[in-house]
């Protein structure tokens, strides 16, 4: 009842303001009329009631005050006119305005950008009930993470009881007919329960059942809202419908729910059993069962902690089990890597983010220093003004309170804009993104990241707010009146240097960043990939169809269909007018062929048996070495005479020639690749090292062989073409000729050599572009800052240079003396910095090659870079003072 | 205005309002005459001090005011008791009264 009326009444009067404010004074005006009007009843005369009156009651003025003053709706107005007041000024000094709020723009909405990119791959947790429990289990070769088999993720299943469920996981890219058109969709072909490990069912239809996940099963498929939405327009009768997939007919199941998000395959729109066959498991070691190919992923049971079930997995890795046996490649030797989802998917760009993240936090610490140290300058010649409102009875807590509604207002205009940043910069962000940078959808400006830009403005809005007023406080404000001329202000400029130091220092960590990765890039691009990258095109051919299967009454037709149409092809892609040399490879070099796909175990003669090597396996076409230019350093290349008929042969590579046979000659040598039931490979020559994920990465050890001498026909090669002139030019007659061979057959990943190069180092470049923006943000935000200080003292100081000049000064000594006042900040925000960089640059070192992070051509041009700029930003407050004429300054006084 | 005026005693003026617009509707100065005729000039009712108290009384309910012609023809404006007002007073004044007899109890057996 009482709050009711405070706000009704309160927000009357906020309303009408003018009826409430001459209600008040009416009010008090009466009282006093009739004071004066009881005196003159006692015989006073008109002018005496009055003073009487006044005598008695005081001051009309000051009780009008406390009346209208009274209420909470008071504090809004006296808001209100500190948030006019506040406009005005910041109206009025557009220059002021315009820089701070800029400034505070770029830093926050670089960092909301960044956060919302970061957040959630770090922080939101998956979209998952319990996401922590959910882990991936990953095979250890080299002390690096690698893919299991079917047969290891069957033996864990078994034996392990941390898990409520585990599912294993792997690629699925079926062709889509019966459509207008073919299309080839992302899938997964997974465990049954692999939706329980995720703990989401499907929206419409019901999960797979174990009994579906047999081999040669029924074929059934869940599809994703995605899909059902965009190809069968959602019709809601789409369950037990059939959908045809690689010429085979699948049922439909499930369709999943539209918020459902994979994060193991953000663009999968349909998933199917794998349908393995768990009896060849024991059965036959050297089938596809044993080929380290699966994702595998786990649910933990409630209460089992990660270290608990790494313990026990680990504990099963090396306690094999008869009832279990393991082939070479999937003994679990070097044990197994236990990590979250979560973690997973971060893995591969943490210290990419990581470093991003860094680095904004830097730029956002530069701007908020800068802002505040424009603050500080405006209130610096603001002290007159304060020192009159405090002489006119204003409180200190009420110019305080002005200046933080002044700074906060600042701050929020900064937010606001920042936001704007953020959008575009978002936007940004997910078209430079490299391919490996997960849960792309699940970036935008949400939430949580606006949330975090309008608290950081807060924040900056209390402390650029609260910095200056302090400052004001401690001096005395009245004795500031006093002064009628400027002197140089001891405290206060001293806090403004100090900031400028730290804003230097930050820029300098920045930069010598941004100068490590540009080196370093630079570096990488000169790194020879192993091959002659120029004017060659690739593209990869694919084989769907039953045409290509083997049937039991002949078991090689399918094989044999195959290396046909390969063949053929390559024919006729060497007739295309333009084309030097052409040939084809089941691995591409530097292209994102998955590791699953192109590595194999190697087994030489004589090797204990359960050593091996894991290779990259080549399955070329004759003339591969020589279309790419891969130097071949002893012995021959894989040629036209090598058919399935004659001996087996193999090159090495000469890493691997090198480990295997140190100092012998391996010509001769014999070794088995994949199964070990095949014939021998004799080695015929070494090759030269090829690069294969990434130019920064060493070459691994690898193996070429003969696509017409390899145990299965490969289902997709690449081809390789070496153009006369302009590569990409090429594609539409090399796509027709493939096609005049067999029009159905899918040719995907069309690129050039120098694209793919681009692609492998997107990650680095990502983080390179980024720092680039950033080192350039806190260098001109570096230089204001010094430019602000400076010219703000040759203000200060106009007299004392007035007087220097009066006594004989040159302009020239004049100059001398800014620059090297300002000389003096940048040199000692350099020291400050140099010391910085050297801790901080640490984390950048997964991300550079070929160079220490404590390259000192780097450091000092970089250092370098950043004297020149501060000197630039002294010269004009120098210029400005040189300039100043004595008698015109004394005269002023 | 001799040496024996003074201000009301401290959180007695809400009861003293209350009080004195028990009787009939006041304007601001006749509440302070009342009480300054009443309490036979003893106490000096400050205006400031007492038009902050009537905006806060009637803000808690307590009070009703309007704008009316005074006898002598001046508008002004009137503070009538509410409902609330009365009880409130009850209570003021039974608290008050049973304060003020404690501390005439302690005076006593002081002197």
């Amino acid at each position: 009842m009482s709050f009711w009326r405070q706000l009704t009444f309160g927000l009357r009067r906020l309303i009408r303001r003018n009826v409430a404010d001459s209600d008040a004074t009416d009010e008090v005006e009466q009282y006093y009329d009739e004071a004066v009007a009881v005196w003159k009843t006692r015989g006073l005369s008109d002018l005496d009631a009055r003073r009487a009156a006044r005598l008695e009651l005081g001051n009309a003025t000051v009780v009008r005050e406390r009346v209208r003053t009274y209420g909470w709706e008071n504090a809004v107005r006296t808001f209100g006119s500190d948030l006019r007041y506040a406009v005005r000024r910041l109206g009025s000094h557009p220059g002021f305005t315009i820089v701070s709020v800029l400034t505070l723009a770029l830093g926050i909405g670089a960092s909301t950008a960044i956060f919302s990119a970061v957040n959630p791959i770090f922080f939101e947790p998956l979209p998952y009930p319990h996401a922590g429990r959910i882990m991936m289990v990953w095979n250890v070769y080299r002390s690096a993470r690698t893919e299991l088999s079917f047969g290891t993720y069957q033996e864990l299943a078994h034996r392990s009881r941390s898990f409520a469920s585990m599912t294993t996981v792997e690629p699925w890219q079926p062709a889509l007919t019966g459509g207008a058109q073919a299309e080839r969709i992302e899938g997964q072909a997974v465990s049954a329960s692999f939706f329980t490990v995720l703990g989401v069912a499907p929206a419409l239809g019901r999960d797979f059942q174990p009994s579906e996940d047999m081999f040669n099963g029924p074929k059934v498929v869940i599809i994703s809202d995605r899909l059902w939405q965009r190809h069968f327009r959602g019709d809601s009768a789409i369950l037990g419908q059939t959908v045809k997939l690689d010429g085979d007919n699948f049922t439909i199941i499930g369709v999943m729910p539209r918020n459902f998000e994979d994060v193991l395959s953000p663009t999968a729109d349909v998933w199917t059993p794998a349908q393995y066959d768990t009896r060849a498991v024991v059965k036959d070691l050297s089938s596809w069962v044993w080929g380290n190919h699966l994702h595998v992923a786990g649910r933990l049971r409630p209460g089992v902690t990660c270290a608990q079930a790494f313990q026990e997995l680990d504990q099963i890795a090396h306690t094999p089990w008869p009832d279990f046996p393991r082939p070479r490649w999937g003994s679990l030797r070097e044990g197994i890597i236990l990590d979250s989802l979560q973690d997973d998917i971060a893995h591969t760009v943490r210290s990419a983010l990581l470093a991003v993240l860094g680095a904004v936090f830097l730029v956002l610490a530069i701007a908020c220093v800068n802002v505040t140290n424009l603050v500080l300058a405006r209130s610096q010649q603001r002290r007159g003004e304060f020192s009159l409102r405090a002489a006119l009875g204003a409180s200190r807590t009420r110019i305080l309170r002005q200046v933080v509604t002044e700074s906060l207002l600042l701050a929020l205009l900064g937010g606001l804009s920042g936001i704007g940043v953020a959008a575009a910069g978002v936007r940004a962000l997910i078209a430079l993104s490299p391919s490996g940078l997960p849960r792309l959808d699940a970036i935008a400006v949400n939430g949580p990241a606006f949330a975090f830009a309008f608290g950081l403005s807060a924040v900056v809005g209390l402390l650029t707010g609260i910095f200056p007023a302090l400052h004001l406080s401690r001096s005395e404000m009245h004795t500031s009146l006093q002064q009628t001329s400027r002197r140089t202000a001891g405290s206060h400029s001293l806090t403004r240097r100090a900031l400028v130091i730290t804003e230097v220092a930050l820029a300098l960590v920045l930069l010598i960043g941004t100068g490590l990765l540009l080196h370093s890039a630079r570096r990488l691009l000169a790194v020879s990939p192993g091959f002659d990258p120029s004017r060659l095109l690739t593209l990869q051919v694919q084989t769907s169809g039953h045409q290509f299967d083997d049937l039991p009454s002949a078991p090689t037709a399918g094989s044999d269909a195959r290396r046909r149409f390969y063949r053929n092809a390559l024919d006729t892609v060497r007739e295309v007018p333009g084309v030097e040399e052409a040939a084809f490879t089941s691995a591409l070099p530097l292209s994102d062929d998955p590791s699953w796909v192109t590595l194999y175990g190697a087994h030489f003669e004589g090797d204990a048996p359960q050593t091996g090597h894991n290779v990259i396996r080549y399955a070329v076409s004759a003339d591969y070495c020589r279309t790419m230019q891969i130097p071949i350093r002893s012995g021959r290349c894989i040629d036209e005479h090598d058919t399935a008929t004659v001996q087996h042969v193999a090159l090495l590579s000469e890493s691997l020639a090198r480990s295997r046979f140190p100092g012998q000659d391996p010509i001769g040598k014999r070794l088995h690749v994949g199964p070990d039931d095949q014939p021998w490979f004799v080695v015929v020559g070494v090759a030269g090292d090829v690069r294969q994920t990434s130019l920064a990465l060493d070459a691994p050890e690898a193996v070429y062989l003969s696509t017409e001498q390899t145990w299965f026909a490969d289902d997709t090669l690449s081809f390789v073409v070496r153009a006369r002139g302009d590569a990409a030019a090429l594609a539409p007659a090399i796509k027709n000729a493939i096609w005049s061979v067999d029009k159905d057959q899918p040719i995907v990943r069309v690129a050039t050599m120098d694209q793919l190069i681009a692609t492998t180092e997107a990650e680095r470049n990502f983080v390179l572009i980024l720092f680039e923006a950033f080192g350039l943000v806190a260098l001109v935000l570096a230089a204001i800052g010094i430019y602000g200080v400076l010219a703000g003292s040759v203000v200060e100081r106009t007299r004392e240079i007035g007087v220097r000049a009066a006594l004989g000064a040159s302009r020239r000594s004049i100059l001398a003396l800014i620059l090297r006042d300002g000389m003096r900040l940048t040199a000692f925000g350099i020291l400050l910095g140099l010391g910085a960089a050297a801790g901080a640059t640490r984390f950048l070192v997964t991300l550079l090659y070929g160079i220490s992070p404590l390259d000192w051509m780097t450091w000092v041009s970089v250092t370098v870079l950043l004297a020149a700029v501060a000197a630039l930003a002294c010269w004009t407050p120098a210029w400005r003072a040189a300039c100043v004429d004595p008698s015109i300054t004394l005269r002023a006084e | 205005m001799n040496e024996s005026n003074t201000d009301v005693i401290q959180g007695t003026l809400d009861m003293l309002i209350l009080k004195t617009l028990s009787l009939e509707p006041l304007h601001g100065f006749g509440i302070a005459r009342r009480v300054e005729q009443i309490s036979r000039d003893v106490f000096k009712v400050n205006p400031g001090s007492l038009l902050t108290a009537l905006q806060r009384l009637e803000r808690a309910g307590w009070l009703d005011a309007e704008w009316r012609q005074t006898q002598n023809s001046r508008r002004a404006k009137f503070y009538r008791l509410t409902r609330a007002g009365k009880k409130q007073l009850e209570a003021e004044t039974a608290d008050w009264t049973r304060r003020s007899a404690a501390i005439a109890r302690l005076l006593r057996q002081e002197g």
